[in-house]
């Protein structure tokens, strides 16, 4: 791989042990996936401070500088970790005190957290705890080369703000955030920007709902590949493409899309697939739209819901509202829990906008930093939740061993009010 | 195995050579949700190696897929003593590439002939990430 001389002076130490060990992990990386050269980025995303047994053990050796260099930078030698040399923001981590005492998640947990903040963001690290940095404030630029971690994030960031961005890691980003450097590879290089799958939707596709189970069929059907998307699709607004992107991100693994006539790098079909021969589109009909609902309705046998899970990933201001008026002056039902999950920052306008009273008089709650597949706990002895998300659906029934049904924010908030989950696909 | 021995070159992106079992599995892992770090399981329920231990396996599979939490959690399977001996995979991705060198196994990718499709599980295999060689030693 090309480095610069710059780069060759950050390797052998010239600005210290930390952006060494970052240059070099960098180098090792460029050179696995077989770039050319590394690029310059001033965005970072990437995850630092939450807790995990790996991570905490480390923290008990070192000290955060220990955790950093093992986990953040693949390094064994004890070093300082300098100040980021670049913008670099934290993602979501574990629950923050609002959810101490809530389920299992330890008070330790939070407190190690805690203790990460003040390191992190002493060295620069700006703690928007959230999944979804760029619905509080980190919106990079068209053509902007970020290292951002996070598959939700990163196919937004790529497909929605058409910045540029590699599915990074926390070593990756770790190693970023002190070099400001990331390897040139991937959705980095225009040309491999282009779709090469097309998707077609034979059904009308216009409620949140309906993008999420959408994008994954789409993710299902074209993995790791770049689709396009086209036919009925109404005008979809920032929590449809947030929902849309990280389903195909968590059936798939999908990094960019594109919706010609919305998405940035697509005004036309032609554009989106850069002037190459558009392929044969793969048909979403009612038949298909039955089978992914299906899927995802596949982990629940009992309809006694004790858990509702909303805000995946992290809710708009927007959504908070709409749950909050489904909520309003109504009661949840005895033994039922209802989180929405969503940034600090945006609590913080929930709050002043009446939500989160609204929410917390129904006996809901509104969390912030985390979610329960993040943090790997849910409220104690739950046994069937319901969610209006693809992806917590599909993930959390592996990771903690529950039941899942997923249907419309109607639908859970009403098994929120009755404990029973009354869920079916609209025709 | 009688008979020739079957080689498949590729590209070793990790450096190292370890001879272990393989375990195969044609469809791609997800790391966050689809691990269990602590054990080296896989958990993920529709997934055709639910259940099942790749601690000082050699796994050969397609690709990563899911959320960029897959290098973080096979470098934990790395610190909590419950990793692969070594990763064979087909598809380079950042999350694959990144999660083998921060496992720090014997890595080697895209090789030729298919060993997703031509090695079996319970096969002695040598991954050489030196020289991008992986070599089925007896079946």
């Amino acid at each position: 791989m090309h480095l610069t001389d710059e780069e060759k002076r950050m390797r052998d130490g010239a600005e210290g042990e930390a952006v060494a060990a970052a240059m070099d992990l960098l180098i090792r990386y460029g050179e696995a996936l077989g770039a050319e050269r590394l690029c310059d980025t001033r965005n970072v995303a990437g995850t630092m401070t939450q807790p995990s047994p790996a991570k905490a053990k480390l923290v008990e050796e070192g000290g955060w500088a220990k955790a950093f260099a093992v986990i953040n930078l693949d390094c064994d030698d004890d070093i300082e970790v300098p100040r980021m040399r670049v913008p670099t923001c934290q993602l979501q981590h574990g629950y923050s005190d609002d959810a101490a005492g809530l389920s299992k998640y330890s008070v330790a947990n939070i407190e190690l957290q805690g203790s990460a903040e003040s390191y992190f963001s002493e060295r620069g690290v700006n703690i928007l705890a959230t999944c979804t940095p760029y619905q509080v404030g980190n919106l990079p630029v068209r053509n902007e080369h970020c290292a951002w971690m996070e598959s939700s994030a990163v196919v937004y960031c790529n497909s929605v703000l058409g910045a540029r961005t590699n599915c990074e890691g926390a070593a990756s980003t770790g190693a970023a955030g002190l070099t400001g450097k990331i390897p040139y590879w991937g959705n980095h290089v225009p040309e491999n920007r282009h779709a090469n799958r097309l998707v077609r939707a034979d059904v009308p596709v216009e409620s949140f709902q309906d993008w999420g189970m959408f994008g994954y069929f789409v993710g299902e059907q074209v993995e790791e590949e770049r689709p396009a998307v086209i036919g009925s699709l109404a005008q979809p607004d920032l929590a449809n493409l947030k929902h849309f992107g990280a389903a195909t991100a968590t059936s798939g693994g999908v990094e960019i899309y594109h919706i010609p006539g919305i998405t940035p790098e697509a005004p036309t079909l032609e554009a989106a697939f850069g002037g190459r021969d558009v392929p044969d589109a793969v048909a979403y009909g009612p038949a298909e739209r039955r089978a992914v609902y299906e899927t995802l309705n596949s982990q629940g046998d009992s309809d006694d819901v004790d858990f509702i899970l909303l805000g995946c990933p992290h809710a708009s201001l927007d959504q908070i509202a709409e749950i909050a008026r489904l909520l309003d002056g109504r009661r949840l039902r005895d033994g039922t829990e209802l989180w929405v999950m969503t940034p600090r920052a945006l609590r913080i306008m929930a709050d002043r906008n009446g939500y989160t009273a609204a929410i917390e008089r129904a006996g809901g709650k509104l969390l912030t930093d985390s979610c329960p597949a993040m943090s790997k706990a849910a409220p104690d002895g739950v046994r069937v939740f319901a969610t209006d998300s693809a992806k917590q659906a599909h993930y959390l029934p592996a990771i903690l061993g529950i039941e899942a049904w997923f249907g419309t924010l109607d639908e859970c908030v009403s098994a929120a009010l009755t404990g029973k989950w009354r869920g079916e696909l609209a025709a | 195995m009688t008979g020739t021995m079957l080689e498949f070159h590729g590209r070793g992106i990790v450096p190292g050579v370890v001879e272990a079992e393989a375990l195969v599995t044609t469809e791609t892992i997800s790391g966050f949700g689809g691990i269990d770090v602590a054990t080296g399981t896989v958990i993920e329920p529709r997934h055709e190696l639910f259940g099942v231990c790749f601690t000082g396996k050699v796994l050969v599979f397609p690709g990563a897929k899911g959320s960029s939490g897959w290098s973080g959690f096979f470098q934990s399977t790395r610190l909590l003593g419950t990793a692969p001996a070594a990763f064979v995979f087909n598809v380079m991705t950042t999350k694959a590439a990144l999660g083998a060198i921060v496992t720090r196994i014997p890595t080697v990718v895209g090789a030729s002939p298919d060993p997703v499709a031509t090695i079996r599980t319970g096969d002695l295999v040598r991954v050489d990430g030196d020289r991008g060689i992986v070599t089925v030693l007896s079946r």
